[in-house]
């Protein structure tokens, strides 16, 4: 089991080495020139931008570039936003607001997707199972800002029951409307999940030998549907990490979240090679480490690939 | 079939016992959205405590229906419409699912058909024992449950319980597997066991040994067994009475072997003819010959042809000059590396055979023998680790491009499962016309009219070449896959468990099609089965396959009447039916 933890964080660092450099290069060949975009309409002084240049390190080749920005990362350095904040500040300042926020989505959607999945899948057919399709159908076919400004104005203005923006700090109560919203569509696409296979797992064979085997209901939809049924979603929640991750850029510009996402975008539009790298490489490295938690849940779940030793 | 049979339950003998379980005119039926399906019309059947009594039919006869019915687990929409189901007093039918929760597994245990797909893969085999022990509380107590699981298993076989209870399904055989799940459906002494075909999945070897041990089980604890199979040998080896269904309904029901001495109804003759099991048995009964069998009362024409023809073949050939052998197998040898295993595992292990141009070769062994990975390497679609594959006297393994499509055009394959083998997306004519496509044989006409010619040949009607495999019986299908490896006119022809999958009335005709086929096209035929009995009536020569090795080679007649390895030996006893004195 350590054996294959380790085997699998190794894996990462071809990954981690992969990612910056791609990254790093696509923002490098982006066109337009940075730092005189920095000045707007004004001329600057030829002096000035050679000193900026000089400064970020514009002046050398690419690869040369890239050896002093990872060179930095080693010793903990990010480099330096356009702004002048050290990436790093930015970094420990954005990423636990939006890790927050994808946590309280990710929870809203397994618990809530699994129960209204399991629920319709055993009442297939039935007024429950139709209602939870329909509106499943409905969270999925709207893009998420709509979703988002539907929420805001009912449950932020309307009904007054959340706050429309996320105050400084982003407090949990405050990130909740949010992420309810950053979950609707995972949300359906677990029921989604969730029904279809307990249904097909509830016409297997093992199923009916369990009843034969005199077990109740009540034991049976736990034991033998339900975890076989949450294999394929596991599987879904690896890939949805990313999915949530993207989706937080879009909810968080709405909600005014103080996360990653703003961040980002802003940095991509000012193509800062640093803070983009660094941005989307902890966004990689995240990943991979969600999807490993996930392949050890799966082996956890489901015997017949738990891991050699 | 609506005149009930003459030999009814009640003449064969008055008895006074009150039966454990008595169904009387039960009609299940399947609920579609083009009304309701019958799939049992009044199934009639008696079963004293401790007596074993099995259910006889083609699939789709309503046997395992019934069987579900009994124990009101029915799948989908498959609803009890009418009749009576007695158990020891008390009618199921009437009995609300939580009573019933308190007969299944207590009073009326379940061994189900697939020991692969019935037990839970996330579940450690002890659990899934232990939480049956526990429910019906015959244990208490971690301890005790923990200890009675283990004496449960014990019993069925498994020696080394205390060491696996903690392993998962998918760290078991089949046969292992089978054997747990006839532990639980016995562990808590039930008054009836319903045992649904609990050995068709497994290997001939494997099946004798789980039989056994099922007789034996429920003999010691006085258990009734309900035992349901599509094999008429296996039934009357096994049971003191037996019911035929045929289409919903009971045709004939009664002691064993009155009924395979003297079948009544002529479905039951048909099936008697033609169970490959008794047929082979009959041809090792010489005593007998086989056209002098009585059959004059009925229609019986399958079976009977089928030997007819095996016979006449072995004659023929015996007096046939020696003809150039079409397939050539020198020292063949295939090891697989297996990741995180040093040692590599040899599926095929030196093997050598030749095959005379327009003989059959019948290549026996038990799942695992290599037989299939021989096929394999014979159609190119493995490379062989060692040795040399001769087709004509051509050395396969270098060819390549043209000359790899020219021996694929001589060499077709039939696999075993009809309904895996056919695109349920494509019609039946375009899949038996797409071999001619790949090849480019003829245009788009002469390839229709070759594709109409084809499935007469197979006895198919012409109008299926624009139907969809979803709409054919699993016979249709295995016709269909013979017409599309027909249709390059090859002169070999790799039937891989080619008829495995089918009933036994259709077996027959498959296996009468493929004989007239063989003589029509002068082909050659590799025969890959585990079923020594199917071979006894399609086979000229026998080559016997165990852990790799060919251990022995003979002739068909030779292995019947003569095995020499105590291996072949064990292959022949356990024919189901061996064991049992033919009336006839």
């Amino acid at each position: 089991m350590a054996g294959y933890i380790l085997r699998r964080l190794l894996q990462a660092i071809p990954v981690f080495f992969g990612t910056t450099f791609l990254i790093y290069f696509m923002v490098f060949a982006m066109p337009g020139d940075p730092i005189l975009a920095l000045f707007g309409d004004k001329t600057p002084s030829p002096a000035l931008v050679a000193q900026l240049r000089a400064q970020y390190h514009l002046d050398q080749p690419f690869i040369v570039q890239y050896l002093i920005y990872i060179g930095g990362i080693f010793q903990g350095n990010f480099g330096i936003s356009y702004s002048g904040q050290p990436v790093g500040d930015i970094l420990l300042r954005t990423f636990p607001v939006t890790l927050r926020l994808a946590v309280i989505a990710l929870f809203f959607e397994t618990v809530f997707g699994i129960v209204v999945g399991l629920i319709s899948g055993l009442r297939k057919g039935k007024l429950f199972d139709a209602s939870s399709l329909v509106v499943s159908l409905i969270l999925i076919s709207l893009p998420i800002f709509v979703i988002a400004f539907v929420g805001q104005y009912v449950f932020g203005v309307q009904l007054g029951w959340a706050r429309t923006t996320v105050g400084t700090g982003a407090p949990v109560q405050d990130l909740i409307l949010p992420a309810l919203v950053l979950a609707s569509i995972s949300f359906a696409q677990i029921v989604r999940l969730t029904r279809s296979s307990v249904i097909e797992t509830s016409g297997l064979d093992f199923v009916r030998t369990a009843y034969s085997k005199g077990l109740s209901r009540n034991r049976i939809v736990p034991v033998h549907i339900l975890r076989n049924s949450l294999i394929p979603v596991v599987t879904y929640l690896a890939t949805d990490f990313g999915v949530l991750l993207v989706g937080a850029t879009v909810t968080e510009g709405i909600f005014n979240v103080p996360g990653v996402g703003n961040t980002l975008y802003q940095a991509i539009i000012r193509s800062e090679g640093p803070t983009v790298v660094s941005f989307v490489t902890v966004m990689v490295l995240l990943y991979l480490i969600v999807n490993l938690i996930v392949d050890l849940l799966y082996g956890l779940l489901d015997p017949r690939i738990r891991y050699v030793k | 079939m609506s005149t009930p049979s003459p030999r009814t339950p009640d003449s064969s003998g008055t008895d006074a016992r009150v039966p454990l379980l008595q169904i009387t005119n039960l009609q299940v039926g399947f609920q579609t959205q083009s009304g309701v399906i019958p799939a049992v019309r009044g199934a009639n059947i008696t079963l004293h405590a401790g007596e074993t009594l099995a259910i006889v039919g083609e699939s789709g006869s309503g046997k395992s229906t019934t069987a579900h019915a009994i124990i009101n687990l029915l799948p989908g929409s498959g609803k009890i419409m009418g009749g009576q189901i007695l158990f020891d007093g008390q009618d199921l039918t009437k009995l609300s699912q939580k009573q019933m929760q308190e007969v299944r597994g207590k009073l009326i245990g379940f061994v189900p058909q697939d020991p692969m797909s019935n037990l839970n893969p996330v579940w450690s085999v002890g659990f899934q024992v232990q939480e049956a022990i526990r429910a019906n509380g015959i244990a208490q107590g971690r301890a005790d449950v923990k200890k009675h699981a283990i004496q449960v298993l014990k019993e069925a076989g498994l020696g080394d319980a205390e060491k696996r209870l903690k392993q998962f399904p998918h760290q078991f055989s089949g046969g292992m597997r089978q054997r747990v799940l006839i532990g639980i459906g016995l562990s808590s002494r039930p008054k009836l066991l319903i045992a649904d075909e609990p050995t068709s999945a497994l290997d001939v070897t494997v099946q004798r040994t789980i039989l056994d041990n099922l007789e034996k089980l429920t003999r010691d604890t006085g258990t009734a067994l309900l035992f349901i199979t599509h094999d008429l040998g296996l039934a009357a080896e096994r049971a003191e009475h037996l019911v035929v269904m045929y289409k919903g309904q009971v045709v004939e029901s009664g002691p064993s072997k009155e009924i395979l001495a003297n079948p009544l109804h002529p479905y039951t003759q048909r099936l008697v003819a033609a169970a490959p099991s008794l047929a082979s048995r009959r041809i090792q009964s010489s005593a007998h010959k086989l056209t002098e069998l009585d059959y004059s009362a009925t229609g019986v024409t399958e079976g009977l042809d089928l030997i007819e023809t095996a016979e006449a073949r072995a004659g023929q050939l015996a007096a046939a000059p020696k003809r150039e052998d079409a397939i050539v197998v020198e020292h063949l040898t295939k090891v697989y590396k297996i990741r995180g295993n040093k040692e590599a595992f040899t599926a095929v292990d030196d093997v050598s055979f030749s095959i005379q141009r327009g003989t059959t070769t019948a290549l026996v062994g038990e799942s695992g023998s290599g037989k299939s990975t021989v096929a394999k390497m014979l159609l190119r679609l493995e490379d062989a680790t060692h040795g040399e594959i001769r087709i004509d006297g051509t050395n396969t393994a270098p060819l390549k491009g043209k000359a790899l499509l020219d021996l694929r055009r001589k060499m077709q394959p039939v696999f075993q499962d009809p309904y895996g083998s056919l695109d349920p997306l494509r019609n039946i004519g375009n899949t038996i016309g797409e071999p001619l496509n790949t090849h480019k044989v003829g245009d788009k006409k002469s390839r229709r009219d070759r594709v109409f010619e084809l499935l007469e040949q197979v006895s198919l009607p012409r109008a299926l070449a624009s139907r969809y495999p979803n709409e054919l019986s699993g016979g249709q299908r295995q016709r269909v896959a013979i017409a599309r490896a027909l249709a390059l006119k090859p002169d070999i022809v790799i039937l891989d468990e080619a008829v495995s999958a089918l009933d036994v009335l259709v077996q027959a005709q498959i296996l009468q099609l493929l004989s007239d086929l063989q003589t029509e096209l002068d082909l050659t035929y590799l025969f890959i089965t585990h079923d020594l009995a199917v071979v006894r009536v399609i086979a000229d020569n026998v080559c016997v396959m165990q852990r790799g090795k060919i251990v022995e080679t003979a002739t068909t007649d030779e292995v019947f009447d003569n095995p020499r390895m105590e291996y072949t030996k064990e292959l022949l006893n356990a024919i189901p039916g061996a064991g049992i004195a033919l009336g006839v």
